[in-house]
């Protein structure tokens, strides 16, 4: 029955953290770009700094009416959000934050994997609201979210790699067990490779092609209204999130830091999500969204190049040092 | 490799939770990938394939494979299959039936398949006809053990694997090369 217990409080806890921390990001976005482009951002809604924009804008989704074109295909078409989204709670799951047995949801023996194969099949969602909608620009939005696929798929995979290779294991709190401060500069090059081709993943700007707002509407969410639309937005932010853990938990040394690595290490690993999501949100407000042959140009000509190096450069000191 | 050692050992499907599992998953699957070749709508079809092959990735959990099943839904599920839509969506697929959609070779392949089915689980039955998996010890399908199992017995044919994987590559650029320099 205990064994019952603790996997439902797990569970109910991991959720809780999916519910809330997304939408954390997404009103620190509101205010971060507002105060990057020299305005205030949402103000009234629940007084202190309109603290509470982010649940209005919740309550209105959940108003709009729900609209399913009539030419489009229903099943699919109404299934698409909940493909797109699940994955990111499932990622959830595996990422610990801290050094104990309690910091992270389940421990997954091939944990990169699990992550990253959960991970990819989030794009489904994509593709099944681009081509059931029956609309020629969330039709163009699938093709280009299947095109960005071949562009970040392989070098996030060999990023990864670096880090399980270097760890020698693939399982992430393994991983972050076997950190030591100097795999920072040794790396640096893979996460680098690994966090842009993440954002690549998330169709965050400036990879956000598939969702050009000024080119193709909103690409394959074109379609959607009310909740439906909100849990592909929600995806969005989940995806911010389980992006930054996943790269603090590989690269950055999860919860080590100079000070307190006994009881307070799930604050390190806060902190250095909470800063990897603020440049995400500062990328964007900075760049100009990539042409999809420009995204393909980066990612076959400068990352799969410098993740390969990488690996070479992480297998030579592995052996060096053995 | 005799029936008496057989006998000795649990029957095939001993009524436990994970066997019951088994069944029920290798039932669903069966019927996505039945769906997967009788429907008529195309993108219902490469929808269907990922029913089937996630529910493949599920029964290889269940045989405790771990890696194997993570690594199916990392390169099918993820990737093939994300291959096959951006395919499908290059062609005019319509929403709902393609009327057309008949290579009428429905009974070949159904001998084929029948006939490819029949061997593999004639090969299989007959080699693991007394292999037990201990669900209780350490797990066998562990990334460790699958990994040290591929780069200790198994290197050679991995390399193998990978010299032919790296040929289909060269040779997809090179056609690909080709017909571009004669259209221009």
């Amino acid at each position: 029955m205990n064994d019952v217990l603790d996997v439902a409080l797990r569970l109910i806890i991991v959720f809780a953290v999916f519910m809330v921390v997304p939408l954390v990001v997404g009103q620190t976005e509101h205010k971060v770009m507002a105060h990057m482009q020299g305005r205030l951002g949402p103000m009234y809604a629940g007084g202190f700094h309109g603290w509470a924009q982010l649940v209005a804008d919740g309550v209105k989704f959940a108003q709009k009416e729900d609209i399913v074109p009539a030419e489009a295909d229903r099943r699919i078409f109404q299934l698409a959000p909940a493909v797109a989204l699940l994955p990111y709670l499932l990622v959830l799951v595996a990422i610990p934050i801290g050094p104990s047995e309690g910091a992270v949801g389940q421990v997954v023996d091939a944990g990169i994997f699990f992550v990253l194969a959960v991970m990819g099949v989030g794009v489904l969602g994509s593709l099944m609201a681009g081509w059931a909608s029956a609309n020629k620009f969330s039709l163009l939005g699938g093709l280009r979210t299947a095109a960005q696929l071949l562009a970040y798929e392989l070098p996030m995979l060999l990023a990864a790699a670096s880090v399980a290779m270097a760890a020698g294991t693939v399982s992430l709190p393994g991983i972050v067990n076997a950190f030591e401060w100097w795999w920072l500069p040794w790396q640096i090059v893979g996460g680098l490779v690994f966090f842009v081709a993440g954002l690549a993943e998330l169709q965050r700007p400036p990879f956000d092609m598939p969702i050009a707002d000024s080119e193709i509407i909103f690409g394959a969410y074109t379609e959607y209204t009310g909740l439906r639309f909100a849990l592909f937005l929600l995806a969005e932010y989940a995806g911010i999130v389980v992006l930054c853990g996943l790269t603090t938990v590989l690269f950055l040394g999860g919860w080590h830091g100079p000070l307190g690595a006994d009881g307070l290490g799930w604050v390190w690993t806060l902190l250095k999500i909470a800063v990897l999501a603020f440049v995400v949100i500062w990328l964007r407000v900075s760049y100009p969204r990539l042409r999809e042959d420009q995204l393909q140009r980066l990612a076959w000509t400068t990352l799969i190049p410098l993740a390969l190096a990488q690996i070479a450069l992480t297998g030579i000191v592995k052996v060096a040092i053995s | 490799m005799t029936l008496a050692a057989a006998a000795a050992h649990p029957g095939f499907l001993s009524p436990t939770g994970i066997e019951i599992a088994f069944v029920l998953v290798g039932v669903a699957t069966i019927g996505a990938a039945l769906i997967t070749v009788t429907t008529k709508q195309l993108v219902h079809a490469a929808l269907w394939l990922v029913v089937a092959l996630g529910g493949l990735a599920v029964e290889y959990l269940l045989l405790t494979a771990e890696f194997i099943a993570w690594v199916q839904v990392l390169i099918y599920v993820g990737s093939v299959v994300v291959l096959l839509l951006f395919g499908l969506m290059l062609t005019k697929a319509p929403i709902g039936r393609s009327p057309d959609a008949d290579s009428e070779n429905r009974w070949a392949a159904l001998g084929v398949a029948v006939a490819a089915a029949a061997a593999l689980v004639w090969v299989v039955v007959d080699a693991f006809r007394t292999t037990w998996i201990d669900l209780d010890g350490p797990a066998h399908g562990s990334t460790e053990t699958t990994g040290a199992f591929l780069f200790r017995q198994w290197v050679l044919p991995f390399e193998a694997l990978s010299v032919l994987l790296l040929a289909a590559l060269v040779g997809a650029i090179v056609l690909s090369r080709k017909r571009s320099k004669e259209q221009s």
